[in-house]
């Protein structure tokens, strides 16, 4: 019924577009205008060109102005501001040159309009003038790249030795977290060792893996002021770490993983003051497509300043995957594999679904 | 026996004879469906794109409605979508599909097919002075394995489990374990198989493109002397011949991990349950074949309206274009440059850090020739005297489109701006007004403006503006506000982003894109229907209805087979003799010799007199 009425209402909408049409040409042709050359249309679309270039820009700058304390996201880490001032640097150049451009496109369009007796210039080239407008965007660019590498350069440079190392590591649908312990190093893993409760397919044979720890399965906590670096890792699809508030970016590859350190310069208390939330907390979001959850992969982390993070730590080291997993479930390797049934699939297989 | 022979070998000469003699007389299948005619080839290519454009801009308005309005329940699309629509909302599964398809069908089939399938087809032997292509029937070829490739493209939508769902980028792992996605079941094979025959399309099709323009211009028609037009196909076929073969190898090594156990991109999977027994693959690695097609296949959307446009601009200006040289010029840099960028889609993908800033300072340079490119049509445009027609309008239109969506991608050239910036809806509002929207732009130009050539009759004028406007209302009112939500850090490809606090903003901004992008898509229905109209109905159009100078408006109203009923025309000048001063007319086409113009020449083509 419901087809037939949308059919029926298209098939309306249509006669009458075309009713339309047949009235504005029969118009057209009894006002003469049908058959002119360069006819009062061309007046009323180069005023038009106006009417559009203000509205538009007036509509642009104010949108732009009233969303701007929205659009922007506070920052939270060092390297965070440079990016931002880099931005609204590049931002200024290229509104210029688009607002610049723009004005002369739209006043030259409407300027310029077709005159009865008029000729339009005979100006095919001028190699001083094309030398001059591929030089200045030259050198501006330059410019930019420039500063875009000291920057890129920092950012990317190694992390310093006292990083506080954390383990983030996507599946379908959500995060996992692992961190070193008090050896400051990350265990052994084998995707051939993973199964329903080692969800890491931690190797327990490697001393390094006997202190690993995963914290609160709620959120995870860094410090504040000190270099934190993520190691990034995805057990199954491409996923990718996104910490807007700290401009923090980098995609969890399966077989090759990834690194990003950064220092965070609030706590989340911090911006809860700051933002006047007293709920606000910082996330971690997915940006690689990665499923039917990709929308929905959203972890918390928590920064602490950093006595509370030490005394978080302590509460938690407690709980290595070494004594979970010796209490839950068989730690040696080859069992761990044995134990990697049909059965145990379908149980991971459903959980990853929820 | 022998006289058996002699009689055989006659039927066969009697049977030649014949063909020879209906060769003109055609039957209908071979005049409008296997036609070797390069016209025919081109509407076909033009159809084929149009019926590609209304679905991709089907799906589009579909997942815009879930972005616009994720609370609502869709229980009116239950008929239409069946079991994709489950109690009114929209499965999340099949939304990813919709992005997918919509992806690969826009970029693809529209704008790559029927945008040089439709123009370089038509224009080439026409702007050139040729007959027909060098092989007719490669180019029957091109046409018919893109066919086949929209056929099976278009049946994966019906499937079960759904078309590909990946992106269309179709990144492995995800493309290549069913386990993960359902669209990359039947869905995924059947996209690879796809584009595979598409791939084999464009490469018959740019070969063509190619050896046409090297091999049949018409006498006195130097490469110096070529409409920008020709210069933009020619140089579109050569990325596409270079770039293709990529793509090709990506998707066998892809179909190779999918069906065949090999481990080129899947390396330490654990999946549904499973480890998986794949070692050692690089998902990267994928990353970069895709990237090397997909950087030049920008390019090979927008090259070929850059030279519609400064066709258009410069007829209706009734000016020269600026700058021809310098045209050609930033051209072959911009298409030089379009492979030795690829890796800037990957900054955030884990590669060496030194590789992001190679390519940061390789992509920025794209900027310069670019910009040439923009400040030439301006000056085109300077102290002209234009005449709006909707095609003129376009070209404009796509000027402030391209200089918008453009210099944003100064940028997320940048790898440190982009590491907040990636895969955020500032990067869909970049792509969608520098190469989605201006070269839809382009197209609707060229197609008011060559209509007149194609079918003998022109579009309407009036019903050309209004469509005109509310397009280029609607997509600026669409894509600007993108930039604030990405700005604002809102990932792309998310069903829905009120799960997050960080994201739980810009609402009534989602709702509002959301309109526009439905009012901007019905608009098109003003296009089509003065599109088909005009075919039968239209005012009949003159022979060279625009004063144009090019060779295609020296042919007859509807140019029959071979173009030209008489002799090749012979080209004396370069095409953009507009208002030249001391001629009687504002034009002076490309094939009138400089002694019939004596009172306009310059001081160096006195010689030519």
């Amino acid at each position: 019924m419901i087809t037939i009425a949308v059919a029926l209402s298209i098939i309306l909408l249509l006669v009458i577009l075309y009713l339309l049409f047949k009235i504005q040409v029969l118009a057209s042709i009894f006002t003469g205008s049908y058959r002119r050359d360069v006819g009062k249309s061309n007046k009323v679309n180069a005023a038009l060109l106006i009417v559009f270039f203000l509205v538009m820009g007036g509509l642009f700058i104010w949108s732009f102005v009233s969303s701007k304390d929205e659009m922007i996201l506070p920052i939270a880490s060092e390297h965070g501001i440079a990016i931002d001032s880099m931005f609204w640097l590049t931002m200024a150049v290229i509104g210029f040159v688009f607002v610049l451009t723009h004005i002369l496109l739209f006043v030259y369009s409407y300027k310029y309009q077709h005159q009865d007796g008029k000729r339009a210039y005979y100006y095919p080239h001028n190699n001083k003038i094309e030398i001059i407008w591929t030089v200045i965007p030259a050198v501006v660019m330059a410019l930019l790249v420039f500063s875009g590498w000291k920057t890129w350069a920092k950012i990317t440079s190694p992390a310093p030795d006292n990083a506080v190392v954390v383990e983030v590591m996507g599946k379908q649908f959500n995060w996992l977290i692992r961190y070193p312990g008090a050896d400051n190093k990350l265990g052994l893993v084998k995707t051939t060792l993973i199964d329903a409760t080692n969800e890491f397919g931690i190797d327990l044979n490697d001393k390094n893996a006997q202190d690993d720890f995963a914290g609160e399965p709620s959120a995870f906590h860094v410090p504040k002021g000190q270099p934190v670096m993520l190691k990034i890792r995805s057990r199954d699809v491409i996923h990718s770490v996104f910490l807007p508030h700290f401009r923090v970016k980098m995609d969890a590859v399966p077989g090759m993983p990834t690194t990003f350190w950064f220092i965070p310069t609030k706590t989340t208390a911090e911006m809860q003051t700051e933002t006047g939330n007293p709920n606000f907390q910082y996330e971690l979001a997915c940006t690689e497509v990665c499923g039917r959850g990709h929308f929905a992969m959203k972890m918390t982390m928590i920064v602490d300043e950093p006595e509370d993070y030490q005394k978080w730590v302590a509460t938690q080291q407690q709980k290595t995957f070494a004594s979970q997993l010796q209490q839950g479930a068989p730690a040696d390797s080859t069992a761990a594999v044995a134990q990697n049934t049909a059965d145990a699939a379908g149980a991971v297989a459903l959980a990853s679904k929820q | 026996m022998s006289s058996t022979d002699i009689s055989l070998h006659k039927d066969v000469h009697v049977g030649h004879d014949d063909h020879h003699d209906d060769h003109h007389d055609q039957s209908f299948i071979e005049k409008y469906i296997f036609s070797q005619d390069h016209k025919v080839i081109a509407k076909q290519f033009l159809f084929a794109g149009m019926f590609w454009a209304i679905i991709g801009g089907t799906f589009s308005s579909l997942f815009r409605l879930q972005l616009g309005f994720p609370e609502a329940t869709f229980t009116f699309l239950e008929p239409l979508l069946g079991k994709w629509v489950d109690g009114g909302k929209l499965n999340p599964e099949f939304y990813l599909a919709l992005v997918t398809m919509h992806g690969t069908i826009m970029v693809f089939f529209v704008l790559t097919a029927g945008l040089s399938g439709t123009f370089s087809n038509f224009l080439i032997p026409l702007q050139i002075g040729a007959r027909d292509m060098a092989s007719g029937f490669m180019n029957m070829l091109s046409f018919w394995f893109f066919f086949l490739a929209s056929v099976i493209m278009f049946y994966s939508i019906f499937l079960e489990t759904g078309p590909a769902a990946g992106g269309w980028t179709i990144y492995p792992p995800l493309s290549a374990l069913p386990q993960a996605i359902a669209g990359s079941g039947t869905g995924m094979t059947m996209w690879l198989i796809s584009m595979a025959l598409f791939i084999v399309s464009q490469l018959l099709g740019g070969v063509n493109y190619i050896s046409t323009v090297i091999n049949m211009r018409t006498r006195g028609l130097s490469m110096a002397k070529l409409p920008l037009t020709i210069w933009a196909f020619f140089l579109t076929a050569i990325l596409g011949l270079l770039a293709f073969p990529v793509l090709l190898s990506a998707a066998l090594l892809l179909i190779f991990d999918r069906s065949f156990g090999t481990s080129f991109f899947l390396s330490d999977i654990y999946v549904a349950g499973e480890a998986l027994s794949h070692t050692g693959g690089s998902p990267v690695l994928f990353q970069h074949l895709f990237w090397f097609l997909g950087h030049p296949e920008v390019y090979i959307v927008i090259l070929p309206t850059f030279g519609i446009v400064s066709e258009i601009i410069a007829t209706n200006s009734r000016k020269p274009i600026f700058g021809y040289r310098a045209m050609i010029g930033s051209m072959l840099g911009i298409s030089l440059l379009s492979f030795i960028v690829w890796a800037h889609h990957m900054f955030v993908s884990g590669m060496n850090p030194f590789l992001g800033s190679v390519f940061m300072f390789l992509t920025l340079i794209i900027a310069v020739p670019s910009a040439v490119k923009v400040f030439n049509w301006i000056a085109t445009i300077w102290r002209g005297n234009i005449n709006f027609t909707p095609a003129m309008l376009f070209s404009i239109a796509f000027v402030s489109l391209f200089i918008s969506g453009g210099v944003t991608g100064i940028i997320l050239g940048n790898s440190a701006l982009d590491i907040q910036l990636h895969d955020t809806y500032f990067v869909v509002a970049h792509f969608h007004l520098v190469m989605g929207s201006a070269a839809f732009f382009g197209m609707f130009a060229g197609v008011y403006h060559w209509f007149p050539k194609m079918f003998g009759r022109m579009m309407d004028d009036k019903l050309g503006y209004l469509h005109f406007w509310i397009t280029f209302a609607g997509v600026y009112l669409i894509f600007m506000p993108m930039h604030y939500i990405g700005i604002a850090g809102f990932p792309r490809r998310y069903y829905t982003w009120t799960g997050f606090d960080t994201f739980n903003k810009f609402m009534d901004m989602n709702t509002f894109i959301t309109v526009a992008a439905i009012v901007a898509f019905f608009a098109q229905f003003f296009f089509l229907f003065n599109f088909i109209y005009s075919i039968f109905r239209g005012r009949r159009a003159t022979e060279n209805p625009w004063k144009s100078n090019t060779l295609e408006w020296t042919t007859p109203v509807n140019p029959g087979h071979g173009n030209w009923p008489g002799p090749l025309p012979v080209v004396y000048r370069w095409p953009y003799d507009y208002s030249k001063p001391g001629a009687p007319q504002d034009f002076i086409p490309q094939n009138v010799p400089f002694s019939q113009t004596q009172s306009s020449n310059l001081p160096h083509e006195r010689d030519f007199e």
